[in-house]
């Protein structure tokens, strides 16, 4: 198998640069995007020849610019498509699934965009890999540069969650923390990648990195019989996830996987305190004004986020919405989705959950739609968001009297 | 009034090589306009044909980025460094 990446395009001006590590255009800095032969890709690309593929997003390889590196493979993607039938009676929907992406290897969706970034470092030549990270993406390329045995520099602000410390730290590799938030550590890192020859996945491979995400609609789809949502919700940081979600179901119907054209909707969440995005939505302006982010979703804490304005275009051309949901609503969606559907989702989870609740009640998202909502990160990484609000239902002694007086008869007489 | 100016990689082609270029102005605007004084071309790179900035390019005054001050109305008092900077993002 091979890759039908032909150039990368600016997505503002359309003007084409050959396959190398850049990410913007030189003439007027829009973002660079990986354009393929969907002409060749069509002609070969069958259902048949990615159900017998790995069960990993690599099934799709021939829709990915880079072919699969063996050195940095841990297996991610393909995660379970959950029909969430007792979540959608909550919120008064007929047809609710959770696409899963709290079971990666790092756990997080990060794990689809870092092997597809880490296989292109690999081709070019790199020896080092480096990110910004709000945290998942840190562990994320810890994790696989320590499989394929490449030096890694990993920068975060230095008040992420412990959890996402430790998880980042464990790998080895240069954990660098900055005083700052995650749009300083990103200005940082944009300086430090035009210095050094490093690959560096959010900033000049972004563009193949941002790729991986596509592998989300492509399961989503395959997983439903080859068949599309009529609603998707997915969380908003830069917004390059929800655009590539876009991408992935035009690109299955561009290729003839679909039988018919996809309408899908395409909803975002944000976090009250990170919303530059569902503001401008509101507001129906296309100009995203940068905010200071104060937010317990610290992973969607990006303040100025470069792909705002083509999350709003999919929503719109869709007929999706964008919305905010506060600090404490995201910590209901957490635990909605957990004692509903026994999936622990970080924050960015409940944020998701959060705001399709809100949609469902506004209208937005209807009782007729097929629905997926996108949980992209687990949530023992950020236990404390909840550590607050749950705990032992009872503390006893180690006795049945004391048992007996904590619960009624009646209680534990009806569980049996 | 002397402002030192940050050129990003992609346009020092239009400066010579220079990393930095110091230019006279009172605000982001007559600054941005006196260097395409001095190296014609950068205007329609930084500006769009309606003459706002391009989406996607920051500019900072010092550390702060101008959409939380005034734009590219900001005032400057001099020795200020302007920054022009490419977006990106990730997380």
């Amino acid at each position: 198998m091979t890759t039908h990446a032909r150039s990368l395009r600016c997505r503002e001006c359309g003007r084409e640069y050959e396959i190398a590590p850049i990410y913007t255009c030189e003439w007027c800095f829009g973002p660079l995007e990986v354009a393929y032969d969907y002409d060749a890709i069509a002609a070969s690309i069958t259902r048949d020849e990615i159900a017998s593929g790995p069960t990993s997003i690599w099934r799709y390889q021939s829709l990915l610019p880079v072919e699969r590196a063996a050195a940095v493979d841990l297996e991610a993607g393909f995660s379970p498509l959950v029909r969430a039938d007792r979540l959608a009676a909550e919120l008064g929907l007929k047809e609710l699934w959770i696409k899963n992406d709290t079971v990666n290897p790092t756990n997080s969706f990060k794990d689809r965009v870092v092997e597809v970034a880490l296989s292109q470092a690999l081709q070019f030549g790199f020896k080092t890999v480096a990110c910004a990270s709000t945290g998942n993406l840190a562990n994320s390329v810890a994790a696989h540069a320590a499989r394929a045995g490449l030096r890694s520099f990993v920068f975060v602000p230095s008040n992420l969650e412990d959890g996402k410390i430790t998880t980042t730290a464990v790998y080895g590799g240069n954990l660098v923390a900055v005083d700052g938030n995650y749009d300083d550590v990103n200005r940082l890192c944009a300086e430090i990648a035009g210095t050094y020859r490093w690959a560096f996945v959010n900033v000049n491979l972004r563009p193949f990195y941002a790729e991986g995400s596509k592998t989300l609609a492509y399961e989503t789809a395959e997983q439903l019989g080859w068949q599309t949502p009529d609603h998707v919700v997915v969380p908003i940081a830069s917004g390059s996830l929800l655009t590539k979600i876009h991408k992935g179901f035009d690109e299955l119907h561009k290729v003839g996987l679909l039988d018919e054209a996809p309408n899908v909707r395409i909803s975002g969440a944000q976090a009250a305190g990170c919303s530059p995005v569902a503001t401008a939505f509101a507001e129906g302006t296309d100009v995203i004004r940068p905010v200071k982010p104060d937010t317990i979703a610290k992973s969607l804490a990006i303040g100025n986020p470069a792909d705002g304005w083509f999350a709003i275009e999919a929503a719109k051309k869709t007929g999706g919405a964008i919305e905010s949901v506060t600090d404490d609503e995201v910590v209901e969606g957490i635990r909605l989705l957990a004692r509903t559907e026994g999936i622990f989702a970080e924050t960015a989870g409940g944020v998701t959950i959060a705001t399709l609740r809100k949609l469902a009640d506004a209208g937005v998202v209807r009782p007729d739609e097929r629905v997926v909502a996108y949980v992209t990160g687990i949530g023992l990484k950020t236990l404390d968001a909840v550590q607050s609000v749950v705990g032992p239902t009872v503390t006893i002694a180690p006795g049945l009297d004391a048992f007996h007086d904590a619960f009624s008869a009646e209680y534990i007489e009806e569980s049996a | 009034m002397s402002v030192t100016v940050r050129i990003p990689t992609q346009l020092r082609e239009l400066t010579s090589g220079a990393a930095e270029v110091q230019l006279d102005g009172g605000s982001v605007s007559e600054v941005l306009n006196a260097l395409d004084g001095a190296h014609p071309g950068l205007a329609a790179r930084i500006f769009d044909e309606d003459g706002s900035l391009r989406r996607f390019v920051n500019v900072f005054v010092n550390d702060e980025d101008i959409r939380f001050l005034d734009g590219v109305n900001t005032t400057l008092s001099g020795g200020e460094t302007l920054s022009i900077v490419p977006a990106v993002a990730g997380g």
